[in-house]
């Protein structure tokens, strides 16, 4: 019952895989897109900080430190996004969101 | 070891399944509470990493900043939720082909792949005697303080453009305009109206 390095990152991939699979299956909100890149995000995470330990370098660490802090930016930037959009149009549909097309 | 391992399962098994559901739940609140759940444990799985500081900052950050902003935000939106998971089965057999592609691929890659042995030359091993939160220390303020650095600088670009994003002014609310306050002479506030007996101010 020696849990080792693949065990971890066999949990990262599914975390991950789960991650795009709610991207695809929560097409229409944005909100649940933004906690499907979260998810992906840990799972890079998880990855990191495994490896940092099997290989007994701290770098790993401070790379997932950094992963951290750009998705804390992230989701702060992507839900003052979502906000101001709603007030600006009522609707958070993923389809509506295509004024750029022209 | 017994422990370890089942401690392991443990906290990767409520790590997927919370995040299964953070994906299929019907209600968003659910899905919030349910990525603090996958959030939780996977900072269980840290701790046994011996990454105990990650583990503290994941819950500080994630649990006490980013899962209440997206509650916030899930809370404060208007927005008919069931209307948006209208169509919800459409997209399930493209999701579930590349899911099960992505997954399989990289199945085989964690189970083909062999890792070198860590007696390769690591670019900053792990101090011995000193606990995880020093170790990550000794590193981060020293050779890697531009990285530092500039994590910190993303974190007030964001936090300015997050801010100037969701500021709005009313143009119907009267606020309190300092320089106007300030800038007011005796000349434009008093005027002396001679008046003469008996007649009043018109």
């Amino acid at each position: 019952m020696i849990i080792g390095l693949g065990h971890y990152l066999a949990v990262a991939a599914i975390v991950f895989t789960l991650g795009i699979f709610g991207i695809f299956l929560n097409r229409k909100n944005v909100i649940i897109i933004l906690m499907s890149i979260e998810l992906i995000l840990l799972a890079v995470n998880i990855d990191l900080v495994a490896f940092s330990s099997f290989l007994g370098d701290i770098v790993g660490q401070v790379y997932a430190l950094i992963v951290l802090t750009v998705a804390a930016a992230e989701s702060a930037i992507g839900l003052a996004i979502l906000v101001a959009y709603f007030r600006n149009r009522g609707s958070i549909a993923v389809e509506d969101i295509d004024l750029l097309k022209g | 070891m017994i422990i370890h391992a089942i401690f392991f399962y443990l906290f990767a098994g409520v790590t997927v399944a919370s995040a299964v559901m953070v994906i299929s739940a019907r209600n968003p609140v659910h899905s919030v509470l349910f990525l603090i759940l996958a959030f939780v444990n996977a900072a269980g799985l840290f701790v046994l990493l011996g990454a105990e500081f990650l583990a503290m900052i994941l819950i500080v950050v994630y649990v006490g900043a980013v899962a209440v902003l997206f509650l916030f935000v899930v809370m404060m939106l208007d927005v008919d939720f069931t209307e948006l998971r209208r169509g919800f089965l459409n997209y399930l057999p493209i999701g579930a082909l590349i899911g099960a592609v992505l997954l399989a691929e990289l199945l085989i890659l964690v189970g083909g792949w062999a890792i070198a042995p860590p007696t390769a030359h690591p670019a900053a091993p792990i101090a011995a005697n000193v606990s995880n939160t020093e170790a990550l220390g000794l590193v981060l303020y020293t050779r890697y303080v531009y990285f530092f650095e500039a994590a910190g600088v993303i974190l007030l670009i964001a936090m300015i453009g997050a801010i100037v994003m969701t500021l709005q002014h009313k143009p119907q609310v009267r606020r309190q305009n300092i320089a106007a306050q300030i800038a007011r002479r005796r000349a434009s506030a008093i005027e002396l109206v001679k008046v003469k007996p008996g007649q009043g101010v018109s």
